[in-house]
């Protein structure tokens, strides 16, 4: 058996986070890029639901804005199925691996590894969700008009870096939870899908509603997003961007902070207790 | 046995209380996006028979959602979580009554569900529910054939996910989704583009959707033109047929796979995805 060689430098500090980062982002976006009928399947599956939906607001002869909002939905829906199977039930699946145990004993920060999966899997979702946009769009003919790119970006790019960031704290509350994480996932879509106006305007909710699904990142991200992209959007929207767009930092910073400290406390737990990587099926 | 081992599973890993609201609210939370989709575009008519239509179709279609999948979902737990197929089948037991008895549990949870589904739609959405009107003999025969239907439908499923290894995870959920599209479940078939309406009339679950339908809401279902022109009595006909030929075809690719994975030594292959 070759010998690897010897470790010639070590880096520490912030090199180390970064390598961390980049060592833990890179099996997901080339693995999964390598395993192509996850690409397949991660576009097809969500096109068919999306399609039964456009059918069923044609069949009720909704307004033709509607059918983009189903787009948009299945094409943001890619982003909250990966956060929930690929980042908040990560570590358990990891556990059940057994790689959870190298990740703790490693040099590497844990903050560092959840990020790595996180931007991993985001590029990876992005691929899929422009997929869906584009193939959405074409078959059924969907009508964009783009009030601000500037804002609509914006809006994007704050409702994936807190839509992962709560992935992230998720991370270590469905580590405790054990088996069941996979339960609790399979319960937080369709629920989530419905308070979060995935396929339809949130405004049509009572007020309360849209409030408590506002702590998903995603209810905020679509109302601004639907606002921003289609002719009928600023009618149907909740509330306006711009506060839309201060809730989606409030909530970046919140559950970053709050990742950081669960994360800490499952380190402590792990070394108090010493069963944190052991797997009970 | 198998029917109890499939209800442990599905049931141990919570105290029943939770595990009962698990079993609700994910199925009603799935019928309240249809709910408020058709709320929002008709201003909540929903003594229309469109809602009708669509209210009732989701909630059976629970069944071909849990059952059909449930039953092939077995292999991938066994195989997959568990590790525990080659024990299966080296015990003196049959695979395919073994699966079925897994599928019994799912039987039962999505009764409850549909049950659920089908009380809140009656309660609050004006879903024409009269008991002295249903059709009880054709419901009964209709779900019976039905679920029959659906659990062979998932022993071919099943086969299929014993010959493959990393599709196998997404081969349920992507049956079931196109199912969904194609069966009529929320929408009439005329709905969909006339190249894509003849797999929909292929398929034995829009006749069984179609049948629940009229059993129930008699009046409702026959203000659509899809099987306007097919009286009940053609329409079990029709069903019963698909039923059988499907079974057939499900018995056939259960043997074939079964062998093939024998002979790759597929029963104990892992992926760890």
């Amino acid at each position: 058996m070759p010998m690897l060689p010897p470790v010639s430098k070590r880096h520490t500090g912030w090199r180390l986070f970064l390598m961390t980062v980049i060592g833990r982002s890179y099996p997901r976006v080339v693995g999964m890029q390598r395993e192509r009928s996850w690409i397949f399947f991660d576009t097809f599956l969500p096109m068919l639901s999306v399609a039964a939906y456009v059918f069923v607001y044609r069949a009720i002869k909704a307004p033709e804005d509607y059918v983009g909002f189903v787009v948009v939905g299945g094409a943001m829906m890619a982003y909250w199925m990966n956060v929930l199977w690929s980042m908040a039930s990560q570590l358990y699946w990891e556990k059940e691996t057994g790689n959870l145990a190298l990740y703790i004993i490693s040099p590497g920060s844990m903050m560092a590894i959840l990020l790595g999966m996180a931007l991993g899997g985001l590029f990876a979702t992005t691929l899929r969700a422009v997929g869906i946009i584009l193939l959405g769009s074409l078959l059924f003919q969907v009508h964009f008009v783009i009030a601000s790119a500037t804002q609509l970006i914006l809006v994007f790019f704050l409702t994936m870096v807190s839509l992962y960031g709560l992935g992230m704290m998720t991370a270590s509350l469905f580590l405790l939870l054990s088996r069941e994480a996979w339960h609790i996932s399979n319960l937080a879509q369709e629920p989530i899908f419905l308070i979060s106006g995935f396929y339809f305007p949130i405004k049509n909710f009572p007020a309360w509603v849209p409030m408590v699904g506002s702590f998903i990142p995603l209810t905020l991200g679509m109302d601004a997003m639907r606002q921003l992209a289609f002719a009928s959007g600023p009618s149907l929207g909740w509330i306006s961007v711009n506060i839309e767009i201060m809730g989606l930092i409030v909530l970046s910073i919140m559950f970053l902070m709050g990742a950081r400290l669960l994360l800490n406390y499952m380190e402590r737990l792990a070394v108090r207790e010493g069963r944190l990587t052991e797997s009970r099926g | 046995m198998a029917a109890w081992l499939g209800w442990k599973i599905e049931s141990n890993w919570t105290d029943p209380f939770l595990f009962t609201i698990y079993s609700i609210v994910k199925p009603l939370a799935a019928a309240m996006i249809l709910v408020v989709m058709y709320g929002v575009i008709t201003n909540n008519q929903f003594g229309s028979p469109v809602f009708a239509y669509l209210f009732i179709g989701n909630a059976f279609y629970q069944y071909v959602a849990n059952v059909m999948v449930g039953v092939s979902w077995a292999i991938v737990d066994d195989r997959e979580h568990y590790c525990t197929l080659k024990y299966l089948y080296v015990s003196p037991i049959s695979i395919p009554y073994y699966l079925m008895g897994r599928g019994v549990a799912r039987v039962l949870i999505t009764t409850f569900s549909v049950f659920i589904i089908m009380v809140v739609g009656v309660a609050f959405l004006h879903i024409p529910f009269n008991p002295a009107q249903i059709n009880w003999p054709l419901f009964v025969l209709s779900l019976v054939i039905g679920i029959i239907m659906l659990a062979m439908l998932g022993l071919l499923l099943a086969g299929v996910t014993l010959r493959m290894a990393q599709y196998s995870f997404n081969i349920g959920d992507s049956v079931a989704g196109a199912l969904y599209l194609f069966s009529g479940a929320i929408f009439p078939l005329e709905v969909l583009p006339a190249f894509l309406r003849p797999l929909g009339y292929i398929m034995p679950i829009s006749y069984w959707l179609e049948l629940i339908r009229r059993s129930l809401v008699g009046g409702v279902a026959e203000s659509f033109p899809t099987f306007a022109a097919i009286s009940d009595v053609n329409l079990l006909l029709i069903l019963a047929a698909l039923s059988v030929l499907f079974g057939v075809v499900s018995v056939w690719a259960w043997k074939k796979f079964d062998w093939e994975a024998r002979e790759r030594g597929l029963l104990d292959q892992t992926n760890n995805y």
